[in-house]
């Protein structure tokens, strides 16, 4: 019953998100309630380890980060620890109650074998005195961070009963200017949270737009090195590319078909941007659009259906067009800027760049696309390229600190918010990986 | 706030163009550093008084086509009188040499990427359309837009985004 109880808290949090996971929607009917909820306190104990040397890695706090991202949980600050359990056995729950703490996250890390780690942890209620998830989760020294993520899947799956996007991945473009005529820019995949970013492609002029394919396998983006745009797409596992486009003019915004099996973009080449489809497998192109306005930053709503932003109304606002033919329905009424919609992944809400009036202040927002509430998520002037977890239940998005670019990872439900920690310098449109394989 | 800065601009290359003389044709203005001294910041167009008719109109011309760059205001694809008068050389040089030229629009850095594509091409594209109607063959004419992906200016204040919501003509 108490296991109910909580849950039912948890799901309230969760249908606050906006962003639910259809899974998570099919299982559940839940009354939506704003504001009474508050992030659940979780410690995650530092992992006990014998060897003679540190572990590279600070298991217990990637976990504990991962489950504050979502806004969902809040990490225990583990100076304000009584003890440090490593099993279940050590966990005094009385001592965690009087702490406010609701689930311990304890284990130990062992080195079975030369590069063979081991982590055996467990996920223990404090109100029901119980352990609810006993887990081994082993690799080598390397996968020490994809090993937490892993733990932080799990755990967080056991409490909201919505899968966890620990363990997905972050595109990005980082820019390095030495001068107006000499700027390095870089296409970067990392962590979801920011660690381990590895160069994917480098180049003397912009790279924009990139996004991965639904299988994982793919990237597809904009590249000026020629000094105009070309469409790329790019296997991750290869580094084989593809040049997919190179019209006269536009030449951008790619957006993967939710099958995978085409791109949506944005060509200039009758004259004005337009909107096209192109099957991967056929090269045969479709226009969908035909406007004398601006028509660009197409993305699927299904694999027949794209939402757009076009000025066509006078204002940039977005749009929803079956790819078919027939006439577009404009979505947005609130603001005098909308742009860059991106879908959820059961199609109920949008996230979009929203500009509420006058002209410096842009936004992340969410919209209701049943009811058409405007949510607005952020509170900075230049926020922009909004990228959702696989999962809806974070978003991360680019603006602007001290002249710079910075990725901004926040919770749904707007309550935990961080800088996503970089090496580089200038940071701009993120994009977050599916769930990978 | 731009108006005044193209202003000055012209301004100086005009000056520039005076002290320094101009017989060469599509001579580009910047990097000599010369005439820096004799500059008066209060000189706009029509200040300057050449000694001779002659003079005076190759001068103004040179100083004219030392301009290649053309400012827009915000929100807005239409071209300026100043930029008309520079362009209407640069039609002139086009269509005597034939030769082509690539037209690089700019936005300023507010607004979404994608959609700072787009405008920076509205920007290349009017003033492509200006020179066509000047004579100039389209072919001549690449248009490339960058959207806000190479400012000029790096900050965020309004005369920042001025000097960078821009058309850029490269030979």
């Amino acid at each position: 019953m108490r296991k109910a109880a909580k849950l039912t808290r948890l799901w309230m949090a969760a249908v606050a998100v906006l962003f639910m996971a259809q899974t998570a929607m099919a299982q559940n009917a839940i009354e939506i309630t704003r504001g009474t909820d508050k992030a659940t306190p979780v410690a995650v104990v530092p992992l006990g380890w014998q060897g003679s040397s540190p572990l590279p890695e600070d298991v217990a706090e990637i976990v504990g980060n991962d489950l504050g991202h979502t806004g969902m949980f809040v990490p225990f600050d583990r100076g304000n620890m009584l003890s440090y359990p490593t099993q279940a056995s050590e966990i005094f729950p009385r001592d965690w109650n009087a702490l406010g703490v609701q689930y311990v996250v304890a284990g130990r890390v062992t080195n079975p074998s030369a590069d063979r780690f081991e982590i055996k942890y467990v996920l223990y209620g404090v109100a029901r005195e119980e352990v609810l998830l006993s887990k081994t989760v082993s690799g080598t020294q390397r996968q020490l961070r994809d090993m937490a993520h892993h733990m932080s899947d799990e755990i967080f799956e056991e409490l909201t009963g919505i899968k966890g996007a620990f363990n997905t991945k972050l595109l990005y473009v980082a820019a390095e200017r030495h001068s107006a005529e000499n700027t390095r820019f870089t296409l970067q995949r990392s962590d979801y949270d920011g660690a381990r970013a590895v160069t994917l492609l480098q180049s003397k002029e912009p790279i924009l737009t990139p996004s991965y394919a639904p299988d994982g396998q793919r990237i597809a983006y904009v590249s000026f090195e020629s000094r105009r745009p070309e469409i790329y797409v790019h296997y991750v596992q290869t580094g084989r590319r593809e040049r997919i486009t190179s019209f006269e003019g536009l030449n951008g915004a790619p957006a993967w078909s939710p099958d995978g099996e085409r791109l949506a973009f944005v060509l200039s080449r009758d004259g004005n941007p337009e909107i096209y489809v192109m099957n991967l497998a056929t090269k045969n192109m479709r226009r969908v659009t035909n406007h004398y306005g601006i028509d660009t930053e197409p993305a699927w709503m299904d694999n027949n259906t794209i939402v757009f932003t076009s000025d066509r109304g006078g204002r940039p606002q977005i749009y929803k067009q079956n790819i078919n033919g027939g006439s577009s329905e404009r979505l947005t009424f609130v603001g005098n800027y909308n742009a860059n919609a991106k879908l959820s992944v059961d199609g109920q809400t949008m996230v979009m760049v929203h500009r509420q009036q006058g002209y410096r202040n842009f936004h992340i927002a969410t919209q209701d696309l049943k009811s058409g509430n405007l949510r607005i998520l952020t509170e900075t002037s230049l926020d922009e390229s909004p990228t959702v977890a696989p999962n809806g239940t974070m978003l991360i998005y680019a603006t602007r600190q001290q002249g710079k670019g910075v990725l901004m990872l926040v919770s749904t439900n707007g309550r935990a918010r961080s800088v996503i920690p970089t090496q580089f310098t200038d940071l701009r449109v993120p994009s977050w990986s599916p769930y990978l394989p | 706030m731009e108006v005044i800065k193209f202003g000055k601009a012209a301004a100086l290359i005009v000056a520039f163009g005076v002290v320094v003389g101009c017989s060469s044709k599509g001579g580009d203005a910047s990097g000599t550093g010369a005439g820096t001294g004799a500059v008066d910041p209060n000189a706009g167009y029509t200040s300057t008084s050449p000694s001779s008719a002659d003079d005076g109109v190759t001068s103004e011309e040179a100083a004219l086509r030392a301009i290649t760059t053309f400012y827009f205001e915000f929100d807005s694809a239409d071209l300026k009188q100043e930029a008309m008068r520079a362009l209407d050389v640069h039609a002139k040089d086009l269509k005597a040499e034939g030769n082509r030229v690539v037209l690089e629009g700019h936005t300023d850095e507010r607004g979404t990427r994608e959609y700072n594509m787009a405008l920076g091409e509205r920007r290349a594209g009017a003033v492509q359309r200006y020179l066509v109607l000047q004579g100039v063959s389209p072919a001549q004419l690449e248009l490339v837009s960058y959207g806000e992906e190479k400012p000029d200016a790096l900050g965020s204040s309004e005369e920042d985004w001025a000097q960078n919501r821009r058309v850029e003509l490269r030979k």
